[in-house]
């Protein structure tokens, strides 16, 4: 009895926690519902891929490429290279999720995206299946619901305000972000470097978006763990 | 749906799901060597850095609209605003903006 009462303090907390995400998904979705139908998507097909797939970037690629007359194995492949940095974002959360059957982590699995991850790995403390449920059940329902709502009525929403609202999930970044920085040099030192090498990396076009996330992430987090502990050993000799 | 689409639908989910769900099921998580999890644990900033950089300046085609949100959104966190309250500020000041 403890441990349900517990749970849905953890599962509204984890609803709570989504609602930045919900904000930012409902422009997000609605200009991908709009781009599916001027790309001849039918209603049916443009929520099949809101519902199995439930990843923004990798689907308006797809509409592209659906658009452009692109091959099933390349569109595959593609969506396979942008969401790859999921592993490390998974492998990330892992570390600090509690002890639960494998059937409840891979059930809320399938909703980690750039920004589940994001909220959920900032969070105090661990993770369980019924905050993951909380945060993902809010994220995807704003993310399936807007797709549809682009699709019928995408038009209808002011260009202005749709156009401001492309801000919210990176000011949700930020959002998440800036408590970090204000506490900790490492934090500072962590961001800054992954974002300058994204830059580098995009901006030069050495790589693409997926792996340019990967790379400075990885890069980032590998050589600043690595200055850290010498400094600590430095200071102990 | 034709079934074309059907394999495309079908294809895109596999390939996100896997990525998604085979770390949970490859690690038990803290068996690790310390190093590695000091990586880990080190991931959620650097990706963070990375999300916002540099595409909170491309989002939108005028680069000052972007530059004129990153500054809003990080002024609002700094006071050590609500994350909700940071996302509806940064809207709201850009749509003042955008009308002037």
């Amino acid at each position: 009895m403890e441990a349900i009462v517990a749970g849905r303090g953890e599962f509204k907390e984890g609803l709570y926690a989504g609602i930045g995400i919900a904000i930012g998904y409902f422009p997000a979705a609605l200009t991908y519902g709009l781009l599916a139908k001027s790309a001849e998507l039918s209603f049916v097909e443009t929520m099949s891929l809101s519902i199995f797939v439930f990843a923004g970037a990798a689907q308006y690629i797809a509409l592209n490429l659906i658009a452009l007359g692109t091959g099933i194995f390349e569109i595959v492949l593609t969506t396979f290279i942008l969401n790859i940095r999921h592993f490390l974002m998974s492998a990330a959360l892992n570390e600090k999720a509690e002890n639960e059957s494998i059937w409840k982590k891979s059930a809320y699995a399938f909703g980690v995206t750039d920004e589940t991850f994001s909220v959920a790995a900032m969070r105090e403390g661990s993770i369980n299946s019924f905050y993951m449920a909380g945060l993902v059940i809010i994220s995807y329902s704003s993310w399936v619901i807007s797709s549809g709502l682009g699709y019928i009525a995408g038009n209808a929403l002011p260009q202005v305000v749709q156009e401001s609202m492309g801000i919210a999930l990176y000011a949700m970044f930020i959002g998440l972000l800036v408590p970090s920085l204000k506490q900790s040099m490492k934090a500072v030192l962590l961001a800054g470097t992954a974002a300058l090498l994204n830059c580098v990396f995009i901006y030069s076009g050495t790589l693409s978006t997926g792996w340019a996330i990967i790379i400075s992430t990885l890069l980032a987090a590998v050589a600043i763990e690595a200055a850290d502990q010498m400094r600590r050993k430095g200071r102990s000799l | 749906m034709s079934a074309e689409m059907a394999m495309i639908v079908f294809g895109m989910a596999a390939v996100t799901y896997i990525p998604r769900m085979l770390p949970f099921l490859m690690f038990k998580g803290k068996e690790l060597p310390a190093f590695w999890q000091g990586i880990l644990r080190n991931v959620p900033y650097a990706t963070l850095g990375a999300l916002i950089f540099p595409g909170i300046l491309t989002f939108h085609e005028n680069l000052w609209f972007g530059i004129a949100g990153a500054g809003a959104a990080f002024l609002i966190a700094f006071t050590g605003a609500n994350i909700i309250f940071t996302v509806i500020g940064s809207i709201g000041i850009l749509t003042v903006l955008s009308m002037l």
